[in-house]
């Protein structure tokens, strides 16, 4: 069997996510994303690679989404109610509750203010995920007779995970975007140690390796901490989702640590919202976190209230998570007209800007002056903060994943080509696995072996675990490195005993073992034994009985000589 | 695979308990407590006559007693009320097996543990610490002559065999000890026994969290399946899809079998005492009151869900109107309901029928774990129902208590005698707190208060006699509303749902096959387990299926038997055992590259094997034995050396000193006779 795997997005670029796994018939996409620096046809993956009729019902098995960020689902609701995909659709219980609110953000963005061509309505995004069915951690589902899907923790943001999926004996993982060291909120990546054919890995950091998180943390609440009490107002433009809480969490310990009366505000009613969803997650949360909430739900915020727009320009200090992170419009972008004038105040920014966002602008050199359009300009005055948490994890944690799993095959996607050409080399050389870095619409194949499946009777089975302390003992320090390596070593149980039998194969027939004996009687047939006297054969002839004593064994090299 | 039935349980609160012995392991199913039989202890102020007035200690099932603990290999646990036996097995030093329950069942079972803990702790500061070694002053024989016969039974079981399964409680260190060894797992997650039994959880709709087991060995595919409910209103619906297929169903549902003897009991014993219920029977039907919602009308209806859903939800609005009416008449009203779904819908629809009839009054909850109860059923999605989880994604809260209690409506207190609460307290009130036996918990002291007050009522579960819990509250004037909640498979849905599933065998409870006559058919077959004895399970597969890794099948030399139309070859591996499977793969030892065959049969001919010697350069001549029949005969070899062969129908010894030319003439003897 072989794994055909087309990369339809984020194929040595960030954005997009969407690739088209084959194994054993079966056809798997993973994720469905768009690129939000396009505006263009090349938002959207190329799903004319998938089915050229435009039968995608048939040319897929199944739809998995990894979480609800937009590089990995945005695709999904134009994909089913616009290019008319009716199969399953697989994602967690916090996506499915999330990735609308996400859609519908972006969708008014898009519309409403950039005035563009709807590409989806909400009535799509409603109807759309009407057709997913909610994944488990952990849990083990069977999409059909073949194949097995299971999704594990990856700490990315609330609800990702990682996709096992098996048919037959051919098993991959897709990891999604994760995380392997655990934030304030959520926990790191977890995976069992899997027998893989193929591991297809994100790479966002596929060459950095980053410092503790606690010192860049540290220093965000120094540059708060000195603005706020100098008396002015932090503005802190955020996603509403994931990056927001994360924050909030370490500004109400903070604040209750340092013993601060500052209001903390929240802006936007999604985001309050959002905080409603974390309290019912907080099994999906961090260990920390979901062993206190019965107590204390985290998410109860307790410095944290909605923001009233007529706060803008009211006296004192404050600190305000608004929407969108950017600061591309919206309310973000309203507060920090009225706040950027002022030495006072402080504006945080996120890990990552798009090109053309005001963010980006004040990100790149130090502005003191920006043109909104022709007839607006912002006088730029106020402290600028670069945050530098991500979510992601760093070129060690991407090694380390792949060392332990030790997949057959490693394909890298959601990078920057010249890193991941890197770290592909990397994963070459160090751990000797052969790795790809498909460009978008390429196709990696790989081929696979399969293990036979044959019968094997009661008798022979019992003659394979046989206890023997000798033969125990002397093989022990030769355990075998076949595929098992020392993977799960509480699943796996090994006999020592080298199992020996007949294999006995008919047309038509599922092939089966045998032990020496059982054949005999199948075949109805009786034994002939063979002896072998080392003397003189006329003395045998006259002395026949005095002889058998001398039998010896046959003189080759002896490796199994039970049998004379 | 052998079946023991170690208890048939009894109801909702007491799950049945089996032994299942798999692929050389003992798997304990369920470990339960009897907390019905706490009813032999006065409560306290213990003003009862008759019943036991000393610590309580807790019967477990008696014939686990009688099996090593070191032996027991894993515990699966379906319910959180299948658990609070635990803390005595795992105390036990010799326990080293593996605990599996779900993620919810093994929380809400913890808190159901913690409570039990806290509550008996009241009986330890009134009776002083258990210091005495040995057994308790009321187990002697002396003490349990003079208690009543009803008493007595509970007490010893009918033969006095359940004497022994007594125990004094376990301590808050037991139980922590115990969920540590626990593992947890998610919604149909698949864990792996000891390299051969794969274990997977499936929704079985009794409660949130509760759960099928489906016990997957490298011959059978096992259904476990424990009381189910195909449709409810708080916990996932009964999941019986993956369930289909699988070879083999013990059937554990034994719920109507509870309800059934109870009946049988009521009709027997209770005519000449005093009925305390129905003081006020016109006011509501009698029928409905202490009826068993579970009879023979219900047979005929079809199988499906939604009916017996509705009739959940009627039974749960009829129990409202009643608190209403007290509520209204200026009494209050007591839930020392057991079951968490009850009590979750409950608190819903009270709520409601309180804002339509404009009624103010206070609902509290009284209990140490009410707060982590109430916080970890509104963060568990994953484990409810099809409509609390459209709520979820609707962004609404799952269960409506969180408005309650932003609103204070519903107020929660660990202890009876919270300062806060003596502050909030106002009668009429509704209160729910444990414990359902009427024997332990802020229900006692609540029921000391209001027992005699005809206007005040209190909700009573099927599954516990009422009159006897009732018996130290004298005189009783307050309302007994008992009822009875579906606890399991209705009788008439065995049928189809056994149709469905498909299974080649059902392991089914002797005491149900009078009431389920199931016959035999050509696919699927009956064996009837009873308590106590072991019921042996034929397998049903003569052959093992095993997996053969690729390099190992590149190493076969098969051989053609062409006139039996098939290929042998010699196989030499290691079997490996992995997450159920075998697996055999070549063994490190290099292969054995020589031609040598170690196993012939049938005869060599006399000329072919003389030629064959030829060929290899060894000359002879043949003799015949004349006196014997049937291809005896020896071949007397000159050169190069002297040797001879002397073969018959089943044997051959070769005469030779030098052994290389043995094992030439050993080949040559191999080319001609059928080998492997």
């Amino acid at each position: 069997m072989a794994i055909e795997c087309l990369v339809l997005g984020a194929g040595q670029e960030v954005g997009k996510s969407c690739v088209v796994v084959s194994i054993g018939g079966k056809r798997i996409m993973f994720d469905c994303g768009m690129h939000m620096g396009y505006l263009d046809h090349r938002r959207y993956p190329d799903f004319s690679r998938i089915s050229e009729t435009g039968d995608f019902n048939s040319a897929l098995t199944c739809i998995i989404i990894t979480h609800f960020h937009l590089d990995h689902v945005g695709a999904l609701p134009y994909f089913t109610e616009v290019c008319g995909y009716q199969g399953p659709i697989f994602m967690t219980y916090p996506t499915k509750a999330l990735a609308p609110l996400m859609l519908e953000d972006y969708r008014k963005v898009m519309v409403e203010r950039r005035g563009e061509e709807e590409q989806f309505s909400y009535d799509h995004i409603v109807d759309c995920m009407k057709k997913v069915t909610t994944l488990d951690l952990k849990q083990t589902v069977q999409v059909d007779k073949d194949l097995q899907i299971r999704a594990y923790y990856a700490g990315h943001v609330l609800g990702a995970v990682m996709i096992y999926a098996k048919v037959g004996d051919t098993a991959m993982v897709y990891t999604g975007d994760y995380n392997m060291t655990p934030d304030r909120h959520l926990g790191a990546a977890q995976i069992d140690r899997l027998q893989l054919d193929l591991l297809i890995t994100e790479s966002t950091y596929a060459t950095t390796i980053r410092d503790s998180k606690y010192a860049r943390e540290r220093e965000f609440l120094k540059a708060v901490h000195k603005c706020i009490s100098g008396g002015g107002k932090v503005l802190i433009p955020t996603f509403a989702l994931g990056r927001a809480q994360e924050l909030c969490i370490l500004l109400d310990d903070y604040w209750e640590r340092m013993n601060l009366k500052i209001p903390i505000y929240f802006s936007a009613g999604l985001t309050i919202q959002a905080n409603m969803y974390y309290k019912m997650f907080i099994g999906w949360t961090s260990q920390k976190i979901k062993d206190t909430y019965a107590i204390r739900n985290t998410f109860d915020f307790k410095h944290v209230c909605p923001f009233d727009r007529s706060l803008i320009n009211a006296s004192g200090p404050c600190v305000l998570f608004a929407t969108p992170g950017m600061i591309s419009g919206g309310f973000s972008l309203e507060v920090f007209k009225q706040w950027a004038p002022s030495e006072k105040n402080l504006v945080t920014l996120p890990g990552y800007c798009v090109a053309g966002t005001i963010g980006h602008k004040l990100m790149s050199g130090k502005p003191t002056r920006i043109d909104l359009d022709k007839d607006t300009q912002i006088d730029v005055r106020c402290q600028i903060h670069q945050l530098s948490f991500s979510p992601h994890t760093d070129a060690k944690g991407i090694m380390d994943l792949v060392e332990f799993l030790s997949p057959k095959h490693v394909i890298l996607v959601h990078g920057e080509k010249p890193k991941m050409a890197t770290l592909k080399g990397r994963i070459q050389s160090e751990l000797g696995i052969q790795c790809y870095d498909p460009a978008n619409n390429e196709t990696v194949l790989i081929s696979t072996t399969q293990n036979v499946k044959i019968n094997a009777t009661k008798m022979f089975m019992r003659s394979c675990s046989h206890v023997d302390l000798h033969s125990v003992t002397k093989s022990a320090p030769c355990l075998s490195d076949f595929s098992f390596g020392d993977s799960g070593a509480s699943n796996l149980v090994r006999n020592e005993k080298v199992a020996e039998g007949i294999l006995v194969m008919e047309k038509n027939k599922t092939a089966k073992i045998l032990c020496e004996d059982e054949f005999l009687q199948t075949l109805h047939v009786k034994e002939h034994n063979v002896q072998f006297q080392y003397s003189r054969p006329l003395e045998v002839c006259r002395e026949q009985v005095s002889c058998q004593s001398s039998s010896g064994l046959l003189p080759s090299n002896g490796s199994s000589p039970e049998r004379w | 695979m052998k079946l023991t039935c170690l208890s048939q349980g009894g109801g909702y609160h007491f799950p049945p308990c089996h032994m299942l012995e798999l692929c050389g392991f003992r798997l304990l199913l369920e470990c339960p407590l009897d907390l019905s039989a706490l009813a032999v202890f006065a409560p306290i102020p213990a003003t009862a006559p008759g019943l036991i007035k000393a610590q309580p200690w807790y019967k477990t099932v008696a014939a686990l007693h009688l099996w090593e603990p070191s032996l027991i290999g894993a515990v699966l646990v379906s319910t959180p009320a299948g658990m609070l036996g635990l803390p005595f097995l795992t105390r036990s030093p010799k326990f080293s097996g593996k605990i599996y329950a779900t993620e919810a069942t093994a929380r809400i079972g913890r808190l159901m543990m913690e409570e039990l803990v806290a509550m008996h702790a009241e009986f330890v500061q009134f009776y002083g610490p258990d210091e005495r070694p040995g057994l308790p002053e009321w187990m002697k024989w002396e003490e349990l002559e003079k208690l009543p016969p009803a008493l007595r039974e509970v007490v010893m079981g009918e033969g006095g065999e359940e004497l022994g399964s007594w125990m004094p409680l376990y301590s808050a260190a037991d139980i922590k000890e115990c969920m540590q060894k626990l593992q947890s797992v998610k919604y149909a997650e698949e864990v792996c026994y000891n390299g051969t039994i794969i274990l997977k959880a499936f929704s079985s709709g009794l409660e949130i969290g509760s759960c099928n087991w489906t016990i997957n060995g490298p011959r059978r595919n096992i259904t476990y399946l424990s009381s189910s409910i195909f449709e409810s209103s708080h916990a996932m619906d009964f999941d019986y899809h993956p369930l289909q297929g699988n070879d083999l169903i013990l059937f554990s549902d034994l719920s109507s079998l509870s309800s059934m003897t109870r009946k049988g009991n009521e009709f027997n014993g209770n005519n000449n005492h005093n009925e305390p219920m129905d003081e006020d029977a016109p006011l509501c039907d009698v029928s409905a009151i202490r009826t068993d919602y579970d009879n023979e009308d219900e047979i005929g209806r079809c199988l499906g869900g939604t009916d017996e859903n509705l009739e959940e939800i009627d039974k749960i609005s009829f129990i409202c109107s009643c608190i209403l009416d007290s509520l209204q008449m200026g009494g209050s009203a007591l839930i020392p309901v057991g079951r968490l779904g009850v009590v979750l819908l409950l608190l819903e629809q009270l709520s409601q029928l309180l804002e339509s009839s404009h009624l103010k009054v206070p609902i509290f909850m009284i209990s140490t774990v009410a707060e982590e109860m109430l916080a970890f059923t509104n963060a568990v999605p994953e484990w409810l129902c099809k409509q609390r989880q459209q709520k979820l994604f609707a962004g609404e809260a799952l269960f409506g208590h969180v408005e309650l209690m932003e609103e204070k409506k519903l107020l929660l207190f660990p202890l009876l005698n919270s300062s806060n609460l003596l502050m909030m307290w106002q009668e009429p009130c509704i209160v729910f707190s444990p414990h359902w036996s009427l024997r332990l918990g802020p229900v006692v002291h609540l029921l000391h208060r209001w027992h005699a007050d005809p206007r005040c009522v209190i909700i009573v579960e099927e599954g516990v006699d009422a009159e006897m819990a009732l018996m130290p509250f004298k005189t009783v004037a307050i309302k007994v509303l008992q009822c009875s909640f579906l606890s399991g498979i209705r009788m008439q849905k065995v049928k189809p749902l056994l149709e469905m599933l498909q299974p080649k065998l059902v392991l089914f409870p002797e005491d149900l096959r009078m009431q389920c006559p199931l016959r035999d058919d050509n696919s699927c077959s009956f064996l009837y387990y009873s308590k106590n004895v072991m019921l042996r399970v034929p397998g049903l597969k003569s052959d093992i299926e095993v997996c053969l890794a690729t390099d190992l099948a590149f190493q076969l030399k098969p051989r053609k038997l062409t006139e039996r139309n098939m290929a042998i070859a010699r196989l030499k591996g290691q079997l490996l055992l992995n997450n159920g499977k075998y697996l055999l793969v070549a063994s490190k030892e290099l292969p054995d590259l020589s031609n040598k065959q170690l196993l012939h049969w049938g005869s060599a001919d006399s000329v072919r094997l003389l030629m064959a010697l030829q060929e290899r350069g060894i000359i002879g001549s043949i003799h015949w034995d004349k006196n014997t029949t049937g291809g005896v005969f020896s071949i007397q070899i000159t050169k190069p050396e002297e040797a001879m062969i002397e073969t018959s129908a089943t044997k051959t010894v070769i005469y030779c000193r030098d052994k290389t030319m043995a094992a030439l003439i050993y080949e040559a003897f191999s080319s001609v006779c059928d080998g492997i």
